[in-house]
């Protein structure tokens, strides 16, 4: 990186420590915390979304529906987040295999699974096997997000249900009065106040969410995980520039640090953002601010 | 081989005892749920070691944050807020690297670096502070009401902390109390898969699930089976625990007690 990095050994430790900190490998770390961040962005919203639908679904009326929804919520809760994590990442490939195969290759005559393993035709491979390295590492990626937003999903499913259990009853029984469809009174009333209510549990989630992202590694994503563990690792002279001890145990704390300060400084955002939320609502918090501003 | 043998020979295989051998072909159903089950005591082993010993830890550092001293408050301030705001997975992978550094200076640290203790060791920590918080809150919320009359009665010290103060806190704290088991439970199956190595393949059962599903390269056996042996875990915590939830709200009128919901809040 700097031009006197060109023979370490000769260097003194400050000069030493910012060659060593600035090679390649190191480099491709720091981007592994913005492919966390980059997690964090995608899996927040699409979990957002599964968990209305879920939450939608285990309020129809329809009992089928209904019963779809509780299942998903239920599921989640009674099962450790980590075993989903490792269930959905073999079990979405082969799904995806699965469908691509049977659309691809109709006229396929051997079975699928031939002991152990599974077998689709060339064609439907997800990524091809022609496919480059980086289609790979997407792909990879993309697994983890949905698996990411199908296990959170049933968490926020489950916080909105409550939420929307939440709002004032009277408040729809005025809508109602007032004429307005079950769909309006819906969009209308429901879904715009119950977000005060929903708004603890989501940032209680989201903290979860924060403190699940280092699960990547175990879905194969390169992660901030994978690199500390591989840059820390005992390093002798003969295969690097800079031979070093075991240092694993400072890059996770480097790590416990990072994480310390994200889920302090998401910590403030959201508690801000619920003073905004309850401004003029119909609540405890929100009367205190009415008065306080009197 | 019958399930009978598969069950003689694998039940304790998690602990070492029995076959030494993990089935390489032909598995089957009946040898799945042996070692997914035999695994579980490990589970339950992390767990309610972490949960007894973190209980203690945890009402200490609830005393003190409630307290008013600076060098009683501040050191559980800080240790509430470090690990419950990283994550678990870091701390295990943390822990185990620092343990390993150690050792190598130490001897003394050898056994910490085996997870049936130093797994255990960060497990409690972090299901003290999880707790901790909890019953800090808790303890906020206790009623002005029964304290006062607590005084008035003559009560102070020791005597009405263990008679007024702790009880009332423990009753208010339980339903989140009850969650926090859960999740601690839950966070066990972690254990083996963060830096701490399993010995001759003695695992939890996470570790046996991943073994079959990466064997047989069919996921929908093993985990649905870990799953059903975390559902019955889970029904069975909150059962104990809504036994002691009965029995902390028994003076309480009958139609005030609050009851057990079987769907408590799911966010650790």
């Amino acid at each position: 990186m700097f031009a006197f990095c060109t023979d370490p050994e000769t260097l003194n430790r400050a000069a030493w420590m910012a060659c060593y900190l600035t090679t390649g490998k190191h480099v491709a770390f720091y981007g592994a915390f913005g492919t966390v961040l980059l997690l964090l962005a995608v899996t927040a919203p699409t979990a957002l979304a599964f968990g209305f639908l879920g939450a939608v679904a285990a309020r129809s009326r329809l009992w089928l529906v209904s019963g779809i929804g509780r299942v998903y919520i239920a599921l989640v809760r009674g099962v450790p987040d980590i075993a989903f994590f490792l269930f959905f990442v073999i079990a979405l490939d082969q799904a995806f295999e699965w469908l691509r195969h049977q659309v691809k290759c109709p006229d396929w005559d051997q079975p699928i699974r031939q002991g152990s393993d599974f077998v689709v035709c060339a064609a439907a491979k997800l990524p091809l096997s022609t496919a480059p390295q980086w289609m790979h590492e997407v792909y990879g990626f993309l697994l983890a997000v949905v698996t990411f937003a199908i296990v959170f999903g049933a968490f926020a499913a489950n916080v909105l249900f409550g939420a929307m259990r939440a709002v004032p009853r009277a408040q729809i029984e005025t809508a109602e009065a007032y004429g307005m469809t079950a769909r309006q009174t819906f969009w209308r009333i429901l879904v715009p106040q119950m977000w005060v209510y929903a708004l603890p549990g989501l940032s209680n989630l989201w903290m979860v969410l924060i403190k699940a992202t280092p699960l990547l590694f175990l879905l194969g994503v390169e992660d901030i995980v994978y690199w500390a563990r591989d840059l820390g690792g005992t390093k002798t002279p003969q295969f690097t520039a800079y031979p070093h001890g075991d240092w694993r145990m400072w890059y996770f704390l480097a790590l416990l640090v990072f994480y310390l300060g994200f889920t302090r400084v998401s910590e403030i955002v959201l508690s801000r953002l619920m003073v905004r939320l309850t401004h003029g609502q119909a609540t405890l918090a929100g009367e205190a601010q009415r008065k306080a501003a009197a | 081989m019958s399930c009978w043998e598969t069950i003689a020979d694998y039940a304790f295989r998690s602990l070492g005892f029995g076959e030494r051998l993990l089935p390489r072909t032909d598995f089957t159903v009946c040898q799945q749920f042996t070692l997914i089950g035999s695994g579980m005591l490990w589970n339950i082993y992390f767990g309610a070691v972490a949960l007894v010993s973190g209980f203690v830890l945890a009402t200490a550092v609830a005393l003190g944050k409630a307290s008013a001293h600076p060098l009683l408050r501040k050191p559980s301030e800080w240790f509430i807020f470090v690990f419950r705001g990283s994550p678990l997975f870091i701390q295990f992978f943390f822990a185990y690297f620092a343990f390993l550094s150690l050792k190598s200076a130490y001897p003394f640290f050898d056994p910490f670096t085996s997870a049936w203790l130093g797994a255990l060791i960060v497990l409690f920590l972090n299901t003290a502070a999880y707790s901790g918080e909890i019953f800090y809150g808790a303890l906020l919320s206790v009623p002005k009401g029964d304290l006062e009359a607590a005084d008035a009665y003559g009560f102070s010290g020791w005597r009405k902390f263990r008679r007024i103060t702790w009880p009332t806190m423990l009753r208010l704290a339980w339903p989140a109390y009850t969650n926090e088991a859960i999740f601690l439970f839950h966070a066990t199956a972690l254990v083996f898969f963060s830096g701490f190595p399993a010995r001759q393949q003695q695992g939890d059962a996470l570790y046996y699930a991943n073994y079959f599903a990466d064997k047989t390269f069919n996921p929908f056996v093993p985990y649905p089976i870990l799953a059903f042996y975390f559902i019955l875990l889970t029904l069975a915590i909150i059962g104990l625990f809504g036994l002691v939830n009965r029995r902390l709200n028994r003076h309480l009128p009958q139609g005030t007690r609050p009851r057990m919901r079987l769907r408590p809040q799911i966010v650790r």
